[in-house]
């Protein structure tokens, strides 16, 4: 479904993806860690066509997308859905507008049936009576499950998370992990998530790649990195300071 | 340091400055053959270039009227003073309607729009770009260009204008006021004079330069906010560097129109 072959990134000086490749089957839920600023969102950015790669390919559902032009790229997109970190709501709609937005300007539906939907997807996401505020009124678990709704209004195929719990209070993140599992479950979607949050990782995977100095170095399901000899594995899903992973004078600064 | 070695530094200053100005002129440019290619491209924008066009012009307008108002009425106030002096009163009017529909109308709407709405465009679309909402809309398969930028500048090169015929007609209204209302000039008098010499190449020389300026404040604002880096901060430099950028535009495109058109 997903397929990121020998992946080259740079910015400037910065070599950020250093040939950094992985596999997602249909339906799989893909979760990538990795330490702050070692590449994380440039992966899912590259998967869904925002960054194109300096050299290496991107396969989704069979379309080589480094190579298509840029109204190509815009269909291929239809198929994601996308949460974003701090949701990236779009701060001038209400709720309902935001969720429908995809559905009212890609498939021209009436402000009534979008509103309609809206209000569907978001009680998939536990969010009543919320359509018509603004997100500036909203708290920061909400804006996530409105982000969410937002990702799955148009029934995408393939959904990413861009660190789906962070900011939030442990039992929200909960929730959000919560929420995550039962889409999968009923929507029957792929997903690729990218966190450095351990507790979420092992919630919502049915596989785990851990990407550090721009590689893939470990791939394997939950219980597997748990239980993992590799000294760079160990050391980050045990959160220790101490190892073979530096914390200071990270190569790839900034770009996380 | 010696002589020698600071005008070294200072060539290379300039050298470098030079190259990042044509950088930049050039990415400004591709910025707008983008847009223009999404031009024929459904949906159309109407909606939101109609919001825009109420915000670069509606919103505009009291600030504009009391900018157009007051400077009609220093001119024709100054102009009188000064025109007093060899009995040349008369003529106030043409003074201030050629200066209004040649100059001042264009440089000075274009100056608080630049202010008001280039700097609004920069920071909504900046903060956009650090909130990751332009990264959200090329993921709900939006074209960020088509969407953003194409209606700001569409509003910029039609609104502009529109702003200076107003700015046009209020000043010369100003500028009535002081010569027949101070300084009892006639009113037949003023209105003749404003007429008698004012040609529609004057009009048109003016709205030419004002959608120039309008399109130029469009296009620098969403390009300085498009492709803001660093969060608050970024936004912050955005803002303050699409208002000098697009204000220097304005000024120094002024001659070079003003030297073609005239």
């Amino acid at each position: 479904m997903i397929e990121l072959t020998e992946v080259h990134k740079s910015f400037g000086s910065n070599h950020v993806l250093k040939g950094a490749g992985f596999r997602v089957e249909k339906g799989e839920s893909r979760v990538v860690i990795g330490g702050s600023g070692s590449g994380k969102s440039v992966i899912l950015k590259h998967i869904i066509g925002i960054m194109r790669p300096d050299s290496g390919k991107v396969m989704v559902s069979g379309i080589d997308i480094t190579v298509l032009k840029e109204q190509e790229l815009y269909e291929v997109r239809k198929k994601f859905g996308m949460l974003f970190q701090m949701a990236a709501l779009f701060d001038s709609m209400s709720v309902w507008e935001n969720v429908g937005f995809a559905l009212r300007r890609n498939r021209g539906l009436r402000p009534r049936d979008v509103m309609e939907i809206a209000i569907e997807k978001l009680k998939m996401v536990g969010l009543v009576n919320v359509e018509k505020m603004m997100p500036s009124e909203l708290s920061g678990g909400m804006k996530k499950r409105v982000g969410l709704a937002r990702a799955i209004a148009h029934e995408p195929e393939i959904l990413l998370y861009d660190e789906p719990t962070t900011g939030l209070d442990p039992i929200t993140a909960d929730a959000i992990n919560n929420l995550i599992v039962d889409l999968r479950e009923r929507l029957r979607v792929t997903s690729v998530a990218i966190t450095h949050d351990m507790q979420s990782a092992y919630k919502i995977a049915d596989r785990i790649s851990m990407l550090y100095q721009g590689r893939i170095i470990a791939t394997g399901t939950p219980e597997e990195i748990r239980n993992s000899d590799d000294a760079f594995v160990r050391q980050f899903v045990s959160g220790s300071s101490e190892g073979p992973i530096k914390t200071e004078g990270a190569d790839s600064e900034g770009i996380d | 340091m010696r002589p020698v070695e600071s005008f070294g530094g200072f060539v290379i200053w300039i050298y470098r400055r030079s190259v990042s100005a044509s950088e930049e002129t050039g990415r400004i440019l591709l910025l707008l053959w983008s847009a223009l290619r999404q031009l024929f491209v459904l949906p159309f924008e109407f909606g939101n270039t109609f919001r825009q066009m109420t915000e670069v012009g509606i919103r505009s307008l009291p600030v504009v009227t009391v900018t157009a108002v007051f400077t009609g009425m220093v001119f024709a106030l100054q102009t009188y003073t000064g025109f007093k002096r060899f009995g040349a009163e008369s003529l106030v009017g043409t003074v201030v309607a050629l200066s209004m529909t040649r100059e001042l109308g264009p440089v000075l709407t274009g100056l608080i729009v630049a202010g008001r709405a280039g700097a609004a465009m920069a920071a909504e679309l900046g903060t956009m770009r650090v909130t990751e909402q332009i990264d959200a809309l090329e993921t709900l398969a939006t074209n960020p260009v088509k969407y953003l930028v194409l209606p700001r500048f569409i509003a910029g090169l039609l609104m502009l204008p529109a702003l200076s015929i107003v700015a046009d007609i209020i000043g010369i209204t100003g500028g009535y006021f002081i010569t027949v209302g101070m300084f009892d000039t006639s009113s037949v008098v003023y209105w003749k004079q404003t007429w008698n010499y004012l040609e529609t190449a004057d009009i048109y020389s003016g709205l030419v330069k004002s959608c120039f300026f309008g399109g130029a404040i469009s296009l620098i604002s969403c390009y300085r906010g498009f492709y803001t880096s660093g969060g608050a901060e970024g936004v912050g430099r955005a803002t303050t560097g699409a208002v000098v950028l697009s204000s220097m535009t304005i000024l120094i495109s002024d001659y070079f129109l003003s030297s073609w058109l005239f």
